[in-house]
């Protein structure tokens, strides 16, 4: 039961997130999108500042408290960079990732999101399941 | 107030991925891992989200615009194309290689800044292209 508490209240904090951003101003929260529009749009300003708060936010928990898994250690760069490409490109042919596809999406039952999910899931876990 | 509020949104966004530890790619690949040693406890990361994403669209539609906007700018398109089925699978594939998506991949050039340096640059570099490539198109 206990190790439920972090995912469902980390899970909870980014819903209050996204629903307090569709709240104000009217958008939806996708990484990626926010990402891509901070480095090739001309409105950059709000963009970047939302992706500087996620890094802070996103690190700053880390540091202060204990993970209970290790991060990995370093993994071979021809991995990473084959999979920063594939994300990067993945998320932009296909509007969104797990935050706007899988997040927001979801919460309002967009077929599109739904779908995209779904396939989004099954490629990663078919991945995992050739590579490990 | 605008800027202000965007950058808290982050903040807490982020707070959010570290708290459920979505930012440990070793924590999501056990989540992923269904057939091996599967990690649940995502679910609940993405169950907890939905659920209070949704109270937020029936507020939303309750209202006729946000508070500080003129207007929602919610996506509206509901046709599945072929772009759609082909990017989420090129992004489950590259998810699943490192268990890094978008936002934990930010987190990580702090927390693990060698992992998250290869994977940041080349997921810039991935849409990067997809820009150009489409920039070129509407011209």
């Amino acid at each position: 039961m206990e190790s439920l508490v972090n995912p469902l209240s980390g899970g909870i904090i980014i819903g209050l997130t996204a629903a307090a951003y569709l709240l104000l101003t009217g958008k939806v929260i996708g990484i990626s999108g926010i990402l891509a529009q901070a480095l090739f749009s001309k409105d950059r300003y709000l963009p970047f500042l939302f992706i500087l708060g996620l890094i802070i936010g996103g690190s700053a928990y880390g540091v202060l408290t204990q993970q209970t898994v290790p991060f990995p250690e370093m993994r071979s760069p021809i991995l990473l960079i084959i999979s920063g490409l594939l994300v990067g490109y993945g998320t932009r042919l296909g509007s969104g990732c797990t935050s706007g596809h899988g997040v927001c999406g979801i919460s309002r039952l967009s077929p599109r999101s739904l779908v995209a999910t779904g396939i989004f899931m099954t490629m990663a876990i078919l991945t995992v399941f050739i590579t490990k | 107030m605008r800027a202000l509020i965007t950058f808290i949104t982050g903040l807490a966004f982020g707070l959010g991925l570290a708290v459920s530890e979505m930012t440990n790619p070793a924590v999501v690949l056990g989540f992923l891992d269904i057939f091996g040693d599967w990690n649940p406890s995502l679910i609940f990361v993405m169950g907890g989200a939905v659920l209070v994403g949704m109270v937020g669209y029936l507020i939303r539609s309750k209202r006729e615009k946000p508070w500080l906007a003129d207007k929602w700018y919610i996506p509206t398109r509901r046709d599945i194309d072929h772009n759609l089925v082909i990017g989420a699978s090129l992004f489950g594939i590259g998810w699943g290689l490192s268990g890094y998506c978008p936002g934990p991949g930010l987190t990580a050039l702090v927390n693990n800044p060698s992992e998250g340096a290869y994977f940041m640059a080349a997921l810039v570099a991935g849409s990067a292209l997809f820009h150009f490539q489409n920039h070129r198109k509407s011209n």
